[in-house]
């Protein structure tokens, strides 16, 4: 709800109080809140303690950097060349949902296609 | 006579005002939750850290390191680049969650172009890391004729017609929830990470009413459903006056009882609405929100989102709201509400 109507106010807002999502560990904890409904305190403490990090540091855009590489969960990339190696959107997930120990949507529903497909013999190797 | 400080008004202009007058300005906001709303004062230490936020004289105020919160949304695209560039664009600026949205905003509009929709919310999930979410508003009023089929209410009201005016708003209801569970089950089925009941109750209590009954079946259909309900303004007017919801008379609840309903329904994130009056300053604006939201934090189970975008939570009501008021007001609920995220 933050940002609200236009973007102004929700740059102002990522600037004054924000995590900033990727740069950082704010997707992480907003994925606490979103489907486990942890309330702030706690879901920064229980991602802090996956990641091996100080809750502060969940905040740290040049922390969470090598953190997120390291763990595989996705880093925001511009470059062509910035991105070689660093795991895809779905790929990042599957690593999130393991991570936190959480159902991601997308990724139950990838995983059960692919499965699907397996059974079918429409793909895979045989 | 004192220095004199620069703030701002509620439709964003900047005017000039001493310490005292600052400080007399958030008494005042306080003094008018406390009589609409009837929520306890702030205390002196929560009304001087108010003016010491608003005094400062810094183009910019943040919170401390280590205080920063998440920041939900509602839709997160424009017409600037096609929706799911602006998807990206919005996870590349660090949003921690973004949302697919319809440029209607309106649940009524959505269900005609389901399958497009869903096809766009699988591309996104494909495409994006953070939370992608699906938003609109239930925007009850949509149901009623000439732009839907129910007996238009506002029309009956005046009239005096008031059972049939009642019985339109129980027929919109009905039909709204309907296909709010329906879409809210596709886009489940699509990928998406939740949904988003934005600006719920604009239309009165039956329009929160619908909201909060589709919350509850799609709680029970999708347990894993991220939820997130935002409210249309800080009191829900009673449109029809007799509905209730749980053994609870909607017309007339505030945020605190809002909380309450929203969380035994199902919501996973409660997102409080107090509107912005633009004659006075973002000070009093923000002591006035501040004090009626304060209730929820004491009784919240699930993380408060309290809207501050533009004209609600204090935020000027202008599009490019100026970063010397916004900092203060992310700053402010933030370290006195101990907010879960705005």
């Amino acid at each position: 709800m933050g940002g609200g109507d236009n973007l102004g106010a929700h740059m102002v807002h990522q600037l004054a109080s924000g995590m900033n999502g990727m740069r950082t560990a704010g997707d992480l904890v907003m994925r606490l809140q979103m489907t486990r409904g942890m309330r702030l305190k706690e879901a920064k403490a229980y991602v802090a303690d996956r990641l091996g990090v100080s809750v502060r540091e969940l905040s740290d855009s040049v922390v969470m950097q090598d953190v997120r590489s390291e763990f595989g969960i996705g880093l925001i990339t511009e470059l062509e060349d910035e991105a070689v190696g660093e795991p895809t959107a779905m790929e990042a997930k599957f690593n999130i949902a393991e991570l936190l120990d959480l159902p991601i949507n997308c990724v139950d529903r990838f995983r059960d296609r692919v499965h699907s497909l397996r059974n079918d013999g429409a793909g895979g190797s045989s | 006579m004192g220095t004199k400080l620069m703030t701002r008004m509620g439709d964003g202009t900047a005017v000039e005002v001493t310490r005292d007058e600052l400080r007399a300005d958030i008494e005042d906001g306080v003094a008018a939750a406390v009589k609409r709303a009837k929520v306890p004062p702030l205390d002196d230490g929560e009304v001087g850290h108010l003016l010491d936020i608003f005094a400062s004289q810094e183009r910019m105020t943040g919170v401390p390191l280590g205080d920063e919160v998440v920041h939900s949304c509602d839709g997160s695209t424009s017409l600037r680049a096609s929706r799911i560039d602006c998807l990206t664009d919005a996870e590349g600026v660090g949003y921690d969650l973004c949302e697919l949205m319809q440029p209607d905003y309106s649940y009524k509009a959505v269900k005609t172009v389901v399958p497009s929709e869903q096809r766009l919310m699988q591309e996104a999930q494909y495409r994006l890391t953070i939370p992608v979410q699906y938003g609109a508003q239930a925007d009850l009023g949509r149901y009623s004729k000439p732009d839907g089929p129910c007996p238009n209410w506002s029309e009956l009201l005046p009239l005096g017609r008031i059972d049939e005016a009642r019985a339109a708003q129980e027929e919109a209801a009905a039909e709204s929830e309907e296909d709010m569970v329906r879409i809210g089950e596709a886009m489940w089925e699509a990928g998406a990470d939740g949904m988003d009941f934005d600006t719920s109750g604009a239309s009165g209590d039956a329009d929160f009413l619908a909201v909060l009954k589709a919350v509850r079946r799609l709680r029970e259909a999708c347990p894993d459903m991220s939820i997130e309900l935002g409210m249309a303004s800080e009191f829900v007017l009673g449109m029809h006056g007799e509905l209730e919801w749980e053994g609870v008379r909607l017309a007339g609840v505030w945020p605190v009882e809002q909380l309450r309903l929203a969380q035994k329904a199902g919501a996973t994130i409660f997102g409080p609405a107090v509107n912005v009056n633009t004659g006075r300053s973002v000070a009093w604006n923000v002591a006035r929100a501040i004090a009626i939201i304060k209730p929820c934090m004491d009784v919240a189970e699930i993380p408060v989102h309290p809207n501050a975008g533009m004209g609600v939570g204090g935020m000027p009501m202008h599009s490019f709201p100026p970063v010397d008021a916004g900092s203060r007001v992310s700053r402010a609920f933030v370290e006195i509400l101990r907010v879960d995220g705005l």
